[in-house]
């Protein structure tokens, strides 16, 4: 077998933190390899060594058995490197073939017709009936899909990088997608597919390459790989959660009840057919479901950021569909997003600051904040859930991703909240906080609250949850209580097929 | 937008037509409010459309266009331009100074004085130079271009008021003896009966077309407003682009300054000033989109001819000073808000 590319020894560092600790990887013509692990494992880091975006920290990256400095996805595509990243990036005021031929198929002069008709030529090479002149604005998000790894074989790439590209696809996409791919692998083009949904990648890959922590802990054939041992060296030893062992708290009268809600998927978005499910005061409800099944997309209509077609919302008994975000929050329905980077963290606050704003008008006399009250309900709340920090004043760009998350779910926390919304709480959080952030949530609950989060990881659905609530394209394919829950009956549930 | 697009939205054939109707007035509302303009303006102003009037409102015309294609490129990429006012006051002020001073050369104790179109030249460079000082704050220290902008907004604008302590340079005829005469047929002159400065938009704006529509050049000046992440990771040169285009905003602002200080044979340091609101208005009139990637420099032509034949109408007709700004704030606000509707339609 003719390998085309290979990292080897590759380590890599941002500042104090080591992403990659010296990882050996190969691309082979005509093969898919599949790379799999954790959030924060490393996969992407190698990804983007091997595309150029980022250089090693140490070790080597060769391509055709020559070593080589990768200087920019320019330098890669020069050397027939391509990757379609998981967030799409495409201009979407151009159209189909600009997106493709952006950099001009020629020098100086754009030669549209030829563009269009080369375009025309890759998208039925896809398989696909996209108008090149459509602007990419008005397609899908699984079109889009499409017309970046169009855009990736116009450069006449060997080795095609995919992270995660069927998070946002439909059942049809996926399928014309692996079709692609099966194309591609017979023209001897090398890919790279990384994906956390488990029997898909058994059944597009060739070989497989566990990922955790930085390293490669596991290398094998798809034909001689299950899920089951995907799952077990994927999270190791360590990484198992503990049931802990206290008594399930009592639960009591339904505080959120979700009913009948329905929403059309649109560019950015998975939709939802006909949801209903509840949340009781002192329950923990895990919402599991891969990326893209439309868990964030269903907590976010429940929090009033994101609109719903149809269906009511209740808290308390008390209607709340129709109310605003700041509404919904006064009468005590409280969201972390998963985004804390993006929709979480003001990078530019304090902890303390940070913290205090879900409540500021507890703290304020006629608009004026008074600095003690401020201090005095933070300083309880640090202590409360134990977030490490040196004080409220210190930068929260400072602090852990774990104690980050324990400072934002401190904020969610502040108003009284009676039920809180985390979705996906441990994203981008190593393990040892992974499991200070359950401790959390337990307490949390045993406080009195309702709490649904949701989560990728079945272990953690079965580790923290009483009632467990499995989404698969944007349908509830399994709701039970923890006690009839078993991790393959849960992964099975999370990839059922759509039922229509 | 398509027909078939709008018709797959709507089931009812009534429905069908008014918003299809609807979508076509919002395409062509910068080219309807020109003839609205134009139609208003000839029924209450008995001079308005003779061929006397239309050339004087060219020539207007042409100053804020040639400075508004120029801003078009900046706010493709999503930047925006404040110093082209400025840019144009301290390019009048140089092209006197040049003419009346000449350039002394010191380590050789002479003053040449410069042709013409040497000035010229000499003038577009520095236009062309604050240009690249506004890319390298924008690229290099990652200003916002706002900010930096406003920075060489100031910075030229002072530097127009020393290099003649606030004065005029008046007569800018040239000396015969130095071989430099001839700077007002650039901004008076005329070519067949029409003004200069209207046949060199009608040279900027269609090789600013060609470019914006047919080059790679354009293709990556467009993506860059589109998605300038997209843009990087696909290999664009974002840095060249972004500099590219405050040259070219800058060598616009410095040929309108040229113009303005050629027509009235005097370059007064006070001169461009809020031209950039104006250019602004006109792309954004235009169609364009304030965070890049949306416009044309045709609507941008359609814009300026609003701006300038709004802008004269107005005092022909005798509308005091005062409506007059809150008339032109009202059609800039009506345009965006109609923007906002196409998008949502759209």
């Amino acid at each position: 077998m003719a390998e085309l590319m290979r990292a080897s020894g590759v380590k890599k560092r941002y500042g104090g933190v080591t992403a990659l600790h010296g990882v050996d990887f190969a691309v082979e013509a005509g093969r898919v390899s599949v790379l799999i692990g954790e959030n924060g494992a490393g996969k992407s880091t190698l990804m983007r060594i091997l595309a150029g975006i980022e250089t090693p920290s140490e070790g080597e990256v060769h391509v055709d058995g020559e070593a080589v400095r990768l200087n920019g996805a320019r330098d890669a595509a020069a050397r027939g490197i391509g990757m379609v990243h998981q967030e799409l990036n495409l201009c979407p005021n151009l159209s189909v073939a600009e997106n493709i031929f952006l950099l001009g198929s020629r020098k100086g002069l754009l030669d549209r017709s030829g563009e269009r008709q080369k375009a025309r030529a890759l998208l039925a090479r896809l398989r696909q009936n996209i108008d090149p002149d459509r602007r990419v604005a008005t397609l899908s998000i699984g079109e889009q899909q499409i017309v970046e790894i169009a855009k990736a074989l116009a450069e006449e790439c060997r080795v095609l990088i995919l992270d995660e590209p069927t998070s946002a696809l439909s059942e049809a996409e996926v399928e014309v997608l692996f079709e692609v791919i099966g194309d591609l692998k017979r023209s001897g083009v090398g890919i790279v597919y990384i994906s956390h949904r488990l029997e898909e990648l058994l059944r597009v890959g060739d070989s497989i390459t566990v990922m955790r922590d930085g390293r490669i802990v596991a290398r094998s054939e798809a034909a001689d790989a299950s899920v089951g041992w995907i799952i077990e060296t994927m999270l190791g030893e360590e990484g198992r959660l503990e049931r802990a062992n206290d008594p399930a708290p009592e639960e009591g009268e339904t505080v959120l009840a979700i009913s009948g809600v329905s929403r059309r998927r649109d560019r950015t978005s998975a939709a939802l057919h006909d949801i209903s499910m509840e949340a009781r005061a002192g329950g923990i409800v895990a919402l599991y479901g891969l990326l893209g099944s439309g868990r964030t997309e269903l907590m976010e209509v429940a929090f009033g950021a994101r609109a719903a077609s149809d269906g009511t919302i209740t808290l308390k008994g008390e209607d709340i569909t129709r109310l605003s975000i700041a509404q919904r929050v006064k009468r005590g329905l409280l969201f972390v997003s998963e985004d804390r980077k993006a929709q979480g963290l003001f990078a530019n606050l304090d902890v303390g600051r940070n913290m205090a704003v879900s409540d500021l008008a507890s703290f304020a006399k006629k608009g004026v904040i008074r600095a003690a009250s401020e201090q005095g309900a933070v300083g309880r709340m640090i202590a409360r859930l134990g977030v490490k920090t040196a004080s409220a004043r210190t930068a929260i760009t400072a602090l852990s991703g774990g104690n980050q998350q324990k400072a934002l779910i401190g904020r969610a926390l502040m108003p009284g909240p009676a039920a809180l919304l985390l979705d996906e709480p441990t994203r981008g959080i190593d393990v040892g906080a992974r499991s200070e952030v359950f401790a959390t949530i337990r307490q949390l609950a045993a406080d009195g609250l309702a709490v649904v989060f949701s989560t990728s990881d079945v272990l953690e659905a079965l580790a923290v949850a009483e009632r467990i609530i499995v989404i698969a394209k944007g349908r509830i394919t399994l709701d039970i209580p923890v006690a009839e829950a078993t991790e393959a009956r849960l992964i099975r549930a999370a990839n059922a097929a759509a039922a229509a | 937008m398509t027909e078939g697009k709008i018709l797959t939205m709507n089931g009812a054939g009534q429905a069908v037509s008014s918003d299809y109707a609807m979508t076509l007035l919002l395409k062509f509302r910068t080219v309807l409010a020109l003839v609205l303009v134009v139609a208003i303006f000839a029924v209450l102003a008995p001079n308005f459309l003779t061929v006397a009037n239309a050339l004087i409102m060219l020539k207007h015309i042409a100053i804020v266009a040639i400075l508004a294609i120029g801003m078009s490129f900046v706010i493709l990429t999503g930047g925006i331009d404040l110093s082209v006012g400025s840019i144009a006051g301290l390019a009048g002020m140089v092209a006197g100074a040049l003419i009346i001073n000449g350039l002394p050369l010191t380590a050789l104790g002479v003053v040449v004085y410069p042709s013409v179109p040497a000035v010229v030249g000499l003038v577009l460079l520095v236009g062309v130079g604050i240009g690249l000082f506004n890319g390298l704050l924008i690229n290099r220290f990652q200003v916002a271009p706002f900010i930096a902008t406003l920075g060489t907004l100031y910075m030229a604008r002072g530097a127009a008021m020393l290099m003649s302590n606030g004065e005029t340079f008046p007569n800018l005829i040239g000396n015969p003896a130095l071989g430099n005469e001839g700077f007002s047929r650039i901004g008076a002159g005329l070519l067949l009966g029409i003004p200069a400065p209207v046949w060199l938009l009608a040279v900027i704006a269609a090789g600013a077309a060609f470019v914006a529509g047919s080059t790679t050049f354009g293709r990556r000046v467009y993506a860059v407003g589109g998605s300038e992440r997209a843009a990087l990771l696909s290999g664009v040169r974002v840095d060249q682009v972004k500099y590219a285009v405050y040259a070219i905003s800058g060598a616009m602002a410095a040929l309108v300054g040229v113009l303005i200080a050629s027509d009235l044979v005097a370059a007064h340091p006070a001169s461009g000033e809020s031209f950039e609101l104006n250019g602004i208005a006109a792309v954004v009139l235009g169609g364009a989109s304030l965070t890049g990637g949306r416009g044309t420099i045709v609507g941008t032509l359609i814009g300026a001819c609003v701006i300038g034949v709004l802008g004269d109408g107005m005092v022909m007709v005798g509308i005091s000073e005062f409506w007059q700004m809150v008339i032109k704030g009202g059609v800039i606000v009506t345009a965006v808000v109609l923007d906002r509707l196409q998008e949502r339609l759209g």
